[in-house]
C-alpha cells in the first residue's frame, strides 16, 4: 500500500461518468433473451471488476459496498427489482438518465436543436447560464440527458420506450424507497439550505423551480461568500503580519516529535497493546477500571509519569504523590498556588472575585502565609489584575510557576526515591496489593 | 473541474458554450455615477490585494521548512499488522437518525441525540438506557457530558445550549430542571465542557464560537472569524493550555485563545466543509475531516498541513474523526456509512469497517481509549474494539 500524496477526490458524478466513457468506461450491450431483447444493459460482475480497476481498490467487497452506494443514489439500478442494491453476478444493470433537473436538461434540450425560430429568449439564456454554474461539474451529466431525452423525442422507438420506462420507475425507487431501504435524498439540516438554492438569485421571468434534487451525495457547493468590510480585511492583513512573524519549526523536526509521541505511549494504546489485566468490552470484566479508580497505581501508570510534568498533573493520584513529595521537602507552595488557580478557573464566575482575593492573600500578597516566588513582571501584572479579578488573573504568574516546577521541582520528584519505590512497588508486594 | 477532451458525437463530456447574444447585461454605469464609486472600490480592492499577497507570502514561509514528509520519518516504525475490530455493543433505542454522542469520564456511560429531539444516556457496558429527555426541537446536533458525570449539554436547531442535571432518581423528570445556557442565532453545531462543569464552548451556524459560564448564562467570551457556519469544535488537552480549535464550512480550521478571544493560527487546505476536528494527544497537533472526502493532520509548531488521508475509493464526506490513545491510529466515520482506519504516521489506511446501514454521523474514541462509539443516521450507536 503506497501512502497517498496528492490524491484527487473524485466526486460521484465524476466516478459515473468514467463509467460511462465510450472507450475506458463499462461496455453498454444489448442481451437477447428469449424473443426479446434487453437494451442498454451491462452486469453486476462487471460494474465490480470496473471499480476495483479503475479506482483502485483491493478488496471486492469495499468494491461492492460503492456500487450499491450508487444504485442506492440511482445512477444505475437493477432493472429487475425494486430493491436498489449491487450484486457481484450477472443481474443486469442500466443508468439512470432521467435527469435530477427538468428545467436544466429542458433547456439544454432547446438549444440542441438548430432551428432559428427556437433559440433561447434572452431571460431564458440566462436562466441557462445560471443553472450551468450551479451545476458546474455536474453539467457533462445534465446534458447527456438532455442528449438522451431529445433522441428519443425524436425516434420514439419502441425501444427507448422500454428504456425510458424503466428509468422513469427506478426513478421513483430512489424517491420513494421501498420500505426498510435508506433514502438516499435525505441531507443533513446543516447544509441543506445550500442544497436547495445553490445561488439565491432574484427571480426571474422564468423562474429557478425548486428542482427535485439539485445536490450531489458527496459535494457540497461551498456557501455564498460575503465580500469582506474594509474593517474585515484589516484585521486579515494583521492576522497575516502577525502569522508571518511566527516561529516555525522544520517538518523533520516536527516529524521527529510526532513518532516519538506514539512509539512513546505503544503500550498504553489499548488498540495496539491489549490492556493489562483485559479490555473490558471484550472480558467484560472491569477489573482495570477498578484498578485506575483505586489509590495504588500499578507500575505502567507510574512509569508514565515520567514522560513530563503534565502525566503527573493530569493524574489525581500522581498529583497526589507529588505534593506528598513537596510536602516532605517544604516546598509545596508553588503546586498549591498552580492547583489553585486551576481551580479558581473551574469556578462559577460569581465566585471567581472572592476566590482570587483567597488565593493571592494566601501565595502572593506581602507576608503571604505560603508566598511563592514570581518574577517582578509577572508579580507587577498580577498586582494590576486582582484590582479587577477576573478568571485569567494569575495568567502570568501561573506559567511562570508551572516553568519553574518543570525544571526544579518535577525534576526532583521523579529522581526521588519516593517515587523510585512507587516504581518498583509493583515488583516488591505484587501480590499484596489487592 | 476537469478538463475533458471532446470526443465522439455522443459524448457525455462536451461543453456546452454559453450563447452569443449578451443582451442581459446591463447598461453602462453613468459617468457621474462611476466617479463617485471608484475610490471606495479602488481601497477594497487594494486591501484585498495586499490581504492576498501576505497570505501567499506566509505559504511560501511555511513551505521553506517543509524538508521532509512525515510518512518518510515513519519509514523507521515498525508498520501495523492487520487489525481485526468488532461491534461490540449495539445501542438501539433511537427512534431517528443519531447525530452526537459524548463519553462519561467514567469510560463507559455516553449520552447521545437525534434528530427527533431526543438524547438518552447510556451504560454503554450494559447497553441499559439510564435517562431520557425530549428536547422541544428536532434536530439534536450536539450534546457532551459533564466532566463531574452529573449533568449532560445538548442543543441543535433551538439555538441554545442547554445544561441538564442527571438525577440519580430515574423517575424523576429531567426536563424540569433544564438550565438554558447559550443562545446563537442560529443552529448549535457542537457543544464542549471546559474541563469543569461550569463553562461550555459552542460552535454555530451563525459562524461564532462561545465560552459560557453556566450557572449564570453569561458570555465569558465569543469568537469571531470564520466565514460562514462553524461545524466542530475540541479543546486542546493541555493541562495548561487555553486554546481551542473549530472547523467550518469555509474550509478554515482556526486555533483560538480562549483568554483573549483571538485566532492564533489558520489553516485553509480542505476543498469542501470541516466536520470534525480533533486535537492529537499531544496537543501539539489536531486532525480533521471534511466533506472532500479527506481527513488531514496539522502540526501547530510547523504552522503547516502535515499529511492527507485519502484514497481514490473514498468519495464520501467525513463525518467526524478521532484519535485512538496514542495518536498512532485515526477514526474516520464517513457518509458512506463506513469507518476508515488510518496509519496516522505512515498515511496508509489500515482497516475498513462495515455495519452501519446509513451514515456514520459521529464517532468519539472513549476516555482510556479501550474503544470507540459511533452514531449513525441508521438510529443505532455502536461500540467498537480490536479483537486479538
Amino acid at each position: 500500500m503506497s501512502p497517498c500524496s496528492i490524491c484527487k477526490s473524485y466526486s460521484m458524478e465524476e466516478v459515473i461518468a468514467r463509467m460511462q466513457d465510450e472507450k475506458n468506461g463499462i461496455p453498454i450491450r444489448t442481451v437477447k433473451s428469449f424473443l426479446t431483447k434487453i437494451p442498454s444493459v451491462f452486469s453486476g460482475s462487471e460494474i465490480v471488476q470496473w471499480l476495483i480497476k479503475n479506482l483502485d481498490i483491493e478488496d471486492p467487497v469495499e468494491a461492492l459496498h460503492l456500487g450499491t452506494l450508487m444504485a442506492a443514489h440511482g445512477y444505475f439500478f437493477p432493472i429487475s427489482d425494486h430493491v436498489l442494491t449491487l450484486k457481484d453476478d450477472g443481474t443486469f444493470y442500466r443508468f439512470q438518465s432521467l435527469c435530477l433537473s427538468p428545467s436544466a436538461v429542458y433547456l439544454c434540450k432547446r438549444t440542441m436543436q438548430n432551428k432559428a425560430r427556437l433559440e433561447l429568449a434572452d431571460y431564458e439564456a440566462e436562466s441557462l447560464a445560471r443553472l450551468q454554474r450551479a451545476f458546474a461539474r455536474k453539467w457533462e451529466f445534465i446534458f447527456m440527458q438532455a442528449e438522451a431525452q431529445a433522441k428519443v423525442d425524436k425516434k420514439r422507438d419502441k425501444i427507448e420506450r422500454k428504456i425510458l420506462d424503466s428509468q422513469e420507475r427506478a426513478f421513483w425507487d430512489v424517491h420513494r424507497p421501498v420500505p426498510g431501504c435508506v433514502n438516499t435524498t435525505e441531507v443533513d439540516i446543516k447544509k441543506s439550505s445550500r442544497m436547495k438554492n445553490p445561488h439565491k438569485t432574484r427571480k426571474s421571468v422564468y423562474g429557478l423551480q425548486n428542482d427535485i434534487r439539485t445536490h450531489s451525495p458527496t459535494h457540497t457547493p461551498a456557501p455564498e461568500a460575503k465580500q469582506p468590510t474594509e474593517e474585515e480585511l484589516q484585521h486579515q492583513i494583521t492576522f497575516w503580519q502577525l502569522q508571518l512573524d511566527r516561529h516555525r519549526l522544520k517538518m523533520s523536526k516536527v516529524a521527529e516529535s510526532l513518532v516519538g509521541y506514539t512509539e512513546q505511549y505503544f503500550e498504553y494504546d489499548p488498540f495496539l497493546t491489549p490492556p493489562d489485566p483485559s479490555n473490558p468490552w471484550i472480558s467484560d470484566d472491569t477489573t482495570l477500571w477498578e484498578l485506575e479508580a483505586s489509590k495504588e497505581p500499578g507500575q505502567q501508570r507510574v512509569k508514565r509519569w515520567a514522560f513530563g510534568i503534565d502525566e503527573v498533573l493530569k493524574d489525581p493520584v500522581g498529583r497526589e504523590q507529588f505534593l506528598k513529595f513537596l510536602e516532605s521537602e517544604f516546598s509545596s507552595e508553588n503546586l498549591r498556588f498552580w492547583l489553585a488557580v486551576q481551580e479558581v478557573k473551574k469556578r462559577p464566575i460569581r465566585e471567581v472575585p472572592t476566590r482570587v482575593q483567597e488565593i493571592w492573600q494566601e501565595f502572593l500578597a506581602p507576608g503571604a502565609p505560603s508566598a511563592i516566588n514570581v518574577d517582578s513582571k509577572s508579580y507587577g501584572k498580577t498586582t494590576q489584575n486582582i484590582k479587577d479579578p477576573g478568571r485569567y488573573a494569575f495568567e502570568d504568574a501561573q506559567e511562570h510557576i508551572y516553568k519553574l516546577m518543570k525544571s526544579d521541582s518535577y525534576s526532583r520528584f521523579i529522581r526521588s526515591s519516593a517515587y523510585q519505590e512507587l516504581l518498583q512497588a509493583k515488583k516488591k508486594k505484587s501480590k499484596n496489593l489487592f | 473541474s476537469c478538463d475533458f477532451a471532446p470526443s465522439g458525437s455522443f459524448s457525455p463530456f462536451r461543453r456546452l458554450p454559453l450563447p452569443a447574444k449578451r443582451k442581459y447585461m446591463r447598461s453602462p454605469l453613468s459617468p457621474e455615477m462611476a466617479t463617485q464609486e471608484v475610490p471606495l472600490n479602488e481601497t477594497l480592492a487594494h486591501l484585498k490585494t495586499e490581504s492576498e499577497t501576505l497570505k501567499l507570502k506566509l505559504e511560501e514561509e511555511r513551505a521553506k521548512l517543509h524538508d521532509v514528509e512525515l510518512h518518510q520519518v515513519a519509514e523507521k516504525v515498525e508498520g501495523l499488522g492487520q487489525f481485526v475490530m468488532k461491534t461490540r455493543r449495539t445501542l438501539k433505542g433511537h427512534g431517528n437518525k443519531v447525530l452526537c454522542m459524548d463519553w462519561c469520564k467514567d469510560k463507559r456511560r455516553i449520552v447521545s441525540s437525534s434528530q427527533d429531539g431526543k438524547v438518552i444516556v447510556w451504560d454503554a457496558f450494559t447497553t441499559n438506557k439510564e435517562h431520557a429527555v425530549t428536547m422541544p426541537c428536532t434536530w439534536v446536533m450536539a450534546c457532551a457530558y459533564a466532566p463531574s458525570g452529573c449533568a449532560v449539554a445538548c442543543g441543535g436547531l433551538d439555538n441554545k445550549c442547554s445544561v441538564y442535571p442527571l438525577s440519580l432518581d430515574k423517575n424523576e423528570n429531567l426536563a424540569a430542571k433544564k438550565k438554558s445556557v447559550a443562545m446563537h442565532t442560529n443552529y448549535l453545531s457542537a457543544c464542549s465542557f471546559t474541563n469543569s462543569d461550569m463553562q461550555i464552548l459552542t460552535s454555530s451556524g451563525d459562524g461564532t464560537c462561545a465560552l459560557w459560564d453556566v450557572e449564570s448564562g453569561q458570555l465569558l467570551q465569543s469568537f469571531h472569524g470564520h466565514a460562514a457556519d462553524v461545524l466542530c469544535l475540541d479543546l486542546a488537552p493541555s493541562e495548561t493550555g487555553n486554546t481551542f480549535v473549530s472547523g467550518g464550512c469555509d474550509k478554515k480550521a482556526n486555533v483560538w485563545d480562549m483568554r483573549s478571544g483571538q485566532c492564533i493560527q489558520s489553516f485553509e487546505t480542505h476543498e469542501s466543509d470541516i466536520n470534525s476536528v480533533r486535537y492529537y494527544p499531544s496537543g501539539d497537533a489536531f486532525a480533521s475531516g471534511s466533506d472532500d472526502a479527506t481527513c488531514r493532520l496539522y502540526d501547530l509548531r510547523a504552522d503547516r498541513e502535515v499529511a492527507i488521508y485519502s484514497k481514490e475509493s473514498i468519495i464520501f464526506g467525513v463525518s467526524s474523526v478521532d484519535f485512538s490513545l496514542s495518536g498512532r491510529l485515526l477514526f474516520g466515520g464517513y457518509n458512506d456509512y463506513t469507518i476508515n482506519v488510518w496509519d496516522v504516521l505512515k498515511g496508509t489506511r489500515v482497516s475498513i469497517l462495515f455495519g452501519h446501514e446509513n451514515r456514520v454521523s459521529t464517532l468519539r474514541v472513549s476516555p482510556d481509549g479501550t474503544a470507540f462509539c459511533t452514531g449513525s443516521w441508521d438510529h443505532t450507536l455502536r461500540v467498537w474494539i480490536l479483537m486479538c
